[in-house]
């Protein structure tokens, strides 16, 4: 039996990067200054999508909500072996929570049609909530299986599935549709493939079609080239707010229950710290000091 | 709506999770200043019953106790169902989560199930006038982030393990324990767990007040021995960067960092871990940190109190020799 697998994907900025010049003065993270990557769960997410396909057939369709350049990790994705993507972007997502974001990216799943899977990374390095996945699957009221680390068994409607918990490993069964959320340890992601890069390096959004002209002017318009693409299933749909059905009051910061009132750069500053060779010393005398401060 | 405060308290197996007396503990504050009930939320199989009289010595005034097999092994479906109706029910303030893997699920779906916010992580709580604010890190927590859910009601907050202090517990406080029944049936919860191996180690990492880790220093799954040795000794557990993880020498359930866990112990001793700021993120808050890397320009001396310059295979074993002969 073949399988529909969705998978969530999102570009983040490299937090590796990151420093006190990444701050606008209003006290926002200007994302715009920084190096932006696929979130690495996000792969792992893409790759056990993959190997559903692989050994059972169906497809994996792709799907971001970020701004226009985020269709980098839908191309990104369709050198891995994806079969589609969708870029779901609009001015009016802008200060999304997670509540917001959710809300968008379900009414987007029920926009893609049905499905047997959901595959999300656990959590993404920016916003570090972990939030999204779970709040995705209760929405669209699916069952889901956070920290998915193996998939054990896929069959007759049913998922078994070894979950990498910080105190130890439990697995579970559960029946489909349903989330999962997947850990780093779960697998290696595959690398773009050449081949692909060399099909689908022209996959765009129509977002991007003027800056594509006037890297090939022979296509004159955009409505040649959009002709040229869609023909070669190489264009990218972009979803507005609008395309989802979403209600105004439920995207964006209007739909936003929290608040961001200030972010604050933590200063790295060097502790105050003491060298303590590597001698019998040396040891005896970091052992006392830590039993003088009553830390052992 | 009142000016309670909820706090689910995690247990498994029947044993208790410290960061839910935490947040009890955070709850009694909150609710003595501006005059509320705290309610503790304690949802398990059959047998946990002895711990609702422990939510009360730390702070509780009532505890809401539900005991079934239905609500063993935290499934999130059957306790995102009870703990929104009970929620519905009293129509509290604020509902405090503590930030474990299974309190950072219920958090968010309980915000979803409410339509309302839940802020992931907290490592501060303040009462700014009459808006509660929260502190959260992001961006492996090179930024601080301070947040609230300033309308919609009740502001689901999950509070980070070790950030807030456990309250000294009062035996002699007394409460009301509530019996109540679960929502879900066997029959309506689709996920049904069918083994559960415990990870080897001893001492879970969220808990330690000590904790012994290795990186890429440690070259192998053999170079763990040593570090296993010195965590044994001090009673410590063990921990991991992604690079040890990755490399399949330890599993992942050792993972400290923005992948894996945060932990906050008295004492991080860091072996052949050059401290990449995904590593500093799990591990920044400890109280006192030691580190032993062969590269005097390992980033992690940065953040270390104590740096100690050499082969942790040297320096582990004559440390372990030490405290033997000093702790006994």
């Amino acid at each position: 039996m073949a399988y529909r697998c969705i998978v969530l994907v999102k570009q983040v900025p490299d937090t590796a990067n990151i420093s006190g010049q990444a701050m606008k003065e209003d006290g926002t993270v200007n994302r715009a200054a920084l190096p932006a990557i696929f979130n690495p769960d996000d792969l792992n997410a893409l790759e056990m999508a993959l190997q559903v396909k692989e050994q059972h057939g169906g497809e994996v369709t792709v799907l971001t909500m970020g701004p226009p350049r985020a269709a980098e990790v839908l191309r990104d994705a369709l050198y891995r072996g994806a079969d589609r993507c969708i870029l779901l972007t609009d001015r009016k997502f802008a200060g999304a929570d997670t509540l917001a974001t959710s809300y968008a990216l379900q009414r987007a799943i029920e926009r893609v049609g049905s499905y047997d899977l959901v595959f999300c990374g656990r959590q993404a390095i920016d916003g570090d909530t972990a939030q999204v996945g779970p709040q995705v699957a209760e929405k669209l009221g699916i069952p889901q299986i956070t920290y998915a680390e193996t998939i054990l068994a896929l069959r007759d409607g049913e998922i078994t599935v070894r979950r990498a918990l910080p105190n130890g490993r439990e697995t579970v069964k559960c029946t489909l549709p349903c989330l999962l959320t997947v850990v780093g340890s779960a697998n290696r992601p595959r690398p773009p493939s050449a081949r692909k890069m060399i099909v689908y390096k022209l996959a765009a959004t129509p977002l991007e079609y003027p800056e594509l002209l006037q890297k090939w002017p022979e296509f004159e318009t955009e409505e040649a080239l959009d002709r040229y693409l869609s023909e070669r299933d190489l264009r990218i749909p972009v979803w507005s707010a609008e395309d989802i059905g979403a209600t105004e009051d439920k995207v964006g910061l209007a739909g936003s229950p929290t608040r961001v009132l200030k972010i604050d750069y933590v200063v790295l500053e060097s502790r105050e710290s003491k060298e303590i060779p590597p001698t019998p010393e040396g040891i005896s005398s970091l052992i006392r000091e830590l039993v003088q401060d009553y830390i052992l | 709506m009142g000016n309670d405060i909820f706090v689910w308290v995690e247990q498994f197996r029947g044993q208790p999770v410290s960061v839910s007396y935490e947040a009890i503990g955070l709850a009694r504050r909150l609710a003595d200043a501006w005059g509320g009930r705290v309610t503790a939320c304690l949802f398990g199989e059959e047998g946990i019953a002895p711990l609702a009289q422990e939510a009360i010595s730390y702070g509780a005034d009532r505890v809401l106790l539900a005991e079934d097999d239905t609500l063993a092994d935290f499934r999130l479906e059957p306790q995102v169902a009870l703990l929104a109706q009970a929620v519905r029910e009293a129509d509290p303030a604020v509902v405090l989560i503590g930030a474990t893997f299974r309190g950072r699920e219920l958090g968010p779906a309980l915000a979803v199930e409410l339509d309302t916010g839940c802020v992931a992580d907290c490592t501060a709580l303040d009462l700014e006038g009459e808006q509660l604010v929260a502190t959260r890190p992001i961006y492996a927590g090179k930024l601080m982030c301070k947040c609230l859910v300033p309308e919609r009601r009740p502001q689901i907050f999950t509070t980070r393990v070790r950030a807030f202090p456990k309250p000294e517990p009062d035996t002699t406080r007394r409460g009301e324990v509530v019996r109540v029944q679960p929502v879900l049936g066997e029959g309506d919860i689709a996920v049904k767990v069918t083994d559960f191996l415990e990870a080897i180690g001893g001492v879970s990492l969220a808990d330690a007040a000590v904790i012994v880790a290795g990186g890429r220093g440690v070259g192998g799954p053999e170079g763990f021995a040593p570090l296993r040795e010195l965590a044994q000794v001090l009673g410590a557990a063990l921990g991991a960067s992604r690079a040890a993880v990755d490399a399949g020498w330890i599993p992942y359930e050792h993972q400290v960092g923005q992948t894996g866990k945060t932990v906050s112990p008295d004492l991080y001793i860091a072996c052949g871990i050059s401290g990449a700021i995904q590593h500093q993120a799990g591990m920044r808050t400890s109280k006192v940190i030691v580190a032993i890397n062969k590269d005097p320009e390992a980033p992690i001396f940065k953040l270390a109190h104590y740096g100690i310059v050499g082969d942790l295979f040297k320096v582990v074993p004559a440390l372990t020799a030490a405290l033997r002969a000093r702790l006994g």
